[in-house]
């Protein structure tokens, strides 16, 4: 608790004791004049509600009437002037203890919030000139000073390896513990936590610059960013309260005026009513939902950047994504090599390196590195455009190309059809065999396309490979639709079309944030996947994943659509309480006390709701 | 210039109208008050900001006493 926190609790607990006194002491004592009895609850009640009066004289004199510190004075006071000594002091009690479980709860996310987000480095050891080392600010660290990070310590600035060697963990940016390898010019990013060895890092980002400081600031700045959901009630409220006052009025007036008389009866009723009607319940749970869902969500490598792109993920019903990179690797790797009958897989793979061994094709490289101990030189290469090469080796002609070479050269031959490009081989016109070369899909890839498509989410890949390779890892992936062969320009005039599309709900689109950046502008919300370490990525994009784990996709969509849950359950919960009450107080029906658990007691439910979206263990099961 | 400042509320309430009068006042061009995180940002012209940023907690001192601000 705060120092706030504490004197409030004082006051409560002295207030209580001092209203219990009052209480037993007029039950006890019936007889005392009523001037008595008034100041024995006057004690308690300036003792618990001093501040809540002199702010509704405050607001009254700076002419902002209507808050809940002007409704709690009114009711009360009200009561008081009654005679309802009890009641005015008992209202106002519990109008404090409400409002101090308020500020306790919305306290107790916002440290553990921080505490999810404990990477913010306390200090970096830099090492002067002459190899003595001093602790200071990471502030203070120039770029291109000498840091050293003992085992143990978190990275306080990104930089490069010169000395030493580690594995990194880096969980509490992305969420997962998978240790990463930090080696002498390796580049090493601020926040992860180094594991048993002595790094020497040159430092190549001033501390404002660092992914640690960006992390922060993203998800500090993302609270400022309102929800739709959000604006909505605090508008909702401009008008509300003021609405309430003049229906108490009215209640307080119009009945005894029309039906003659019972003036006590309808004051106190409109008194009642307007303890009900504090807005207080809706007006803390709804932002305090939306912060417990984006630090939950950044707690497991998500980065939202505001409650407004939650809202948005929560009502989006298709998900774009990029094949290479987000759904691949985006690494091209012989992934099977068919020989046919009589011939090995060595054999054909050093022939097919041999022959491709002239050519700078990503697939001619893949094939060299698959055989890296290939030593048959080829001669005489030449390129038969648009179907592969011919070469000399050791006397023999092999050609190594795709099925229309065979088909030219009338070379009978066994189709793989792999997905992926496949290159078939032949030496001096009999077929050797064929090598498949793919980019491996991601191994959550299809995880990630199940637990949308679980959500009804349509799932909508684009590419820029041909169509069979396209259709390949749709089919291998559950994947909707797919749009092949296209251009970087094409890619921003097919996500046009599908936005054009509003039946849908909302459209993400989802990339590795490095080419991509005007399509992640473009779409309702953009995702851009292994950020860590790219500030092109996350400044483009609305959703930050940590890591390159495509998986992350569905688990935003569900903590998004639990968050707005919350909200709704949030909003119609307390309304419908205070809707129902306010009539059952108009009627009579319910007195003070129910008046103070439709205002404290809903207050604490709806808060009690909003918390549970800072549990992310639900989510962690799955 | 856009600013962030640490800052006190003490009811999201008060921060919601606190965020509507600073975005009300002459030369802001934009603001948001967050009552989760305390925090205040405010986007003005460069050669007005400090006055501007006067108004600003004049106003928010007006809809709650008790606001507090870092400056």
């Amino acid at each position: 608790m705060t120092k706030k926190q504490k004197r409030m609790l004082r006051r409560i607990l002295a207030a209580a004791v001092l209203y219990a006194a009052a209480a037993i002491l007029c039950h006890v004592l019936p007889a005392l004049p009523w001037p008595v009895q008034a100041v024995c609850y006057l004690i308690p009640y300036f003792v618990i509600g001093y501040d809540v009066l002199r702010k509704a004289v405050l607001g009254v004199v700076h002419g902002e009437v209507f808050d809940e510190n002007f409704l709690m004075a009114v009711a009360t006071v009200g009561a008081m002037c009654l005679g309802e000594y009890g009641e005015g002091v008992a209202v106002m009690l519990f109008y404090q203890v409400g409002e101090l479980f308020q500020s306790y709860a919305v306290g107790k996310s916002r440290r553990s919030i921080a505490g999810l987000m404990d990477i913010r480095p306390d200090s970096a050891n830099l090492e002067d000139a002459d190899g003595s080392l001093r602790t200071v600010d990471p502030e203070a660290v120039p770029v291109g000073a000498v840091i050293v990070v003992r085992p143990g310590e978190k990275i306080p600035l990104d930089g490069t390896v010169l000395e030493g060697e580690s594995t990194l963990n880096t969980a509490a940016l992305t969420g997962e513990s998978r240790p990463r390898a930090a080696r002498p010019g390796e580049a090493v990013i601020s926040g992860s936590v180094n594991g048993d060895g002595v790094l020497r890092v040159q430092v190549t980002k001033a501390y404002g610059q660092s992914t640690v400081a960006r992390i922060l600031d993203l998800v500090e700045n993302s609270s400022l960013k309102k929800a739709k959901a959000e604006n909505f009630i605090t508008k909702f409220a401009r008008y509300y309260t003021p609405a309430v006052c003049f229906a108490a009025l009215a209640l307080a007036v119009l009945p005894p005026l029309v039906l003659g008389g019972g003036w006590a009866m309808w004051v106190k009723r409109a008194l009642t009513f307007l303890v009900i009607s504090c807005p207080c319940a809706l007006v803390i749970s709804i932002p305090l939902t939306f912060f417990g869902g984006i630090g939950g969500a950044s707690r497991c490598g998500i980065l939202v950047k505001g409650g407004n792109y939650l809202e948005a993920l929560a009502h989006t019903g298709t998900v774009v994504f990029d094949k290479t990179g987000t759904l691949t690797k985006g690494v091209f790797q012989v992934s099977r090599v068919s020989p046919a009958p009589g011939h090995t897989e060595q054999e054909v793979l050093e022939l097919a390196a041999a022959a491709e061994s002239f050519s700078s094709h990503p697939i001619s490289k893949s094939l060299r590195e698959a055989c890296p101990d290939c030593t048959l030189q080829a001669t005489d290469a030449r390129e038969i455009a648009g179907q592969g090469v011919s070469a000399q080796v050791n006397g023999h002609t092999v050609l190594a190309g795709n099925a229309r070479l065979m088909e030219s050269q009338a070379i009978p031959y066994t189709p793989d059809d792999g997905v992926g490009t496949v290159v078939y081989l032949a030496c001096d016109g009999t077929f050797l065999g064929s090598v498949l070369i793919s980019d491996e899909v991601k191994p959550t890839a299809r995880q990630a396309m199940d637990s949308l498509r679980s959500q009804g989410v349509r799932t909508v890949m684009l590419t820029g490979d041909s169509k069979a390779v396209a259709a390949g890892v749709a089919a291998q992936l559950g994947i909707d639709d797919y749009r092949a062969e296209l251009l970087p320009d094409d890619k921003v005039r097919r996500v046009e079309d599908l936005l054009a599309d509003k039946s849908r709900g909302n459209l993400a689109f989802a990339g590795d944030g490095i080419n991509d950046a005007p399509v992640l502008m473009r779409a309702d919300v953009g995702i851009a996947m292994g950020a860590l370490g790219s500030d092109a990525a996350i400044e483009a994009a609305d959703v930050v994943l940590m890591d390159d784990d495509p998986a992350k996709i569905g688990l935003a969509m569900r903590m998004a659509r639990r968050c707005m849950a919350i909200v709704y359950q949030n909003i119609v919960f307390a309304l419908g309480v205070k809707i129902l009450f306010l009539l059952l107080g108009a009627v009579g029906i319910a007195n003070m006390w129910w008046a103070v658990f439709a205002d404290v007691g809903v207050m604490v439910l709806a808060v009690l709701n909003a918390t549970r979206m800072l549990s992310i263990r639900a989510y962690r099961k799955e | 210039m856009q600013k962030k400042f640490n800052i006190e509320v003490d009811c999201a309430n008060c921060a919601a109208k606190i965020e509507n009068a600073v975005k009300a006042l002459p030369g802001v061009q934009s603001a948001s008050v967050s009552f989760m995180t305390q925090k205040m940002l405010l986007e003005a012209e460069d050669s007005q900001f400090d006055a501007i940023l006067k108004q600003a907690v004049k106003a928010a001192k007006k809809i709650e006493p008790d606001f507090e601000i870092e400056l």
